[in-house]
């Protein structure tokens, strides 16, 4: 089932990489599970990623990104002790969220 | 004469309002997400923007996939003025698989991983101020990535 964001990143030279991973089903919504019905669709719709509470960024996505989405993106201007935070909201309305702190 | 300005102003206000819409939510681009040709979702995305082709753009998909559900894409690009970067892939039932916004903060530079059914082309297009720049690959998949 759906759990926490789970991140990792550095800062060099004033950009920090971030690379993050959702447990997440993102079923299609067209596999047929073994007795034949068809899996209902859910899979992570927005994902938002904030500096210090501010958005610096989001993604949308579709069904076809993978099971368990991994997700890798870069901020500018971002120096250690600045907290990153990631959240994604699925289409069931179900959300989660991740944050650390750059070293 | 009287009717005719009355309905001026009401369509007014509606094209306003739609105007300050995006603003205010970053709306989903339901209609490109639910779009089943290349065609329809680069339509619905860019509307009457030309995309052309560029070497700019830096898009790192593997050439054979061996498992079409699990495939690494990462997109990159030194181009000014980046805002949107689409991933498409072709043979998709929806073909759009995702929409990243790029803000002032940000680097025009995402990894991700998407499902692939069957070999396909798969397409990644930059949205600068008012332009479109597109890198396309072909995706030979041996395993395909519905039905798990």
């Amino acid at each position: 089932m759906a759990g926490n964001v789970k991140l990792r990143g550095k800062v060099k030279d004033g950009v920090a990489a971030i690379k993050c991973l959702m447990p997440h089903p993102m079923e299609t919504g067209t596999r047929r599970a073994d007795d034949g019905s068809v899996v209902p669709a859910h899979y992570i719709e927005t994902v938002t990623c904030e500096l210090n509470g501010e958005q610096v960024m989001s993604a949308q996505w579709g069904p076809s990104v993978s099971k368990d989405p991994y997700f890798a993106f870069k901020i500018k201007d971002a120096k250690p002790g600045d907290v990153v935070k990631v959240t994604w909201i699925d289409n069931q309305g179900e959300t989660a969220s991740g944050e650390m702190t750059l070293k | 004469m009287n009717m005719n300005r009355r309905k001026f102003v009401r369509s007014l206000a509606l094209v306003t309002t739609l105007a300050a819409m995006p603003k205010l939510v970053f709306a989903r681009a339901v209609e490109a997400f639910k779009a089943d040709s290349v065609d329809d979702v680069i339509k619905n995305l860019l509307g009457d923007i030309p995309v052309e082709e560029s070497d700019q753009i830096k898009f790192k998909i593997p050439d054979i996939a061996e498992n079409g559900a699990v495939v690494p894409v990462s997109v990159s690009t030194d181009l000014e003025g980046v805002d949107r970067i689409y991933i498409v892939i072709d043979n998709n039932p929806t073909p759009l698989s995702a929409v990243f916004e790029i803000g002032q903060r940000s680097v025009a530079d995402v990894s991700t991983r998407v499902k692939i059914g069957e070999s396909s082309m798969a397409r990644a297009i930059v949205r600068t101020n008012g332009k479109a720049y597109m890198t396309a690959k072909e995706v030979k998949v041996t395993i395909g990535g519905c039905g798990g």
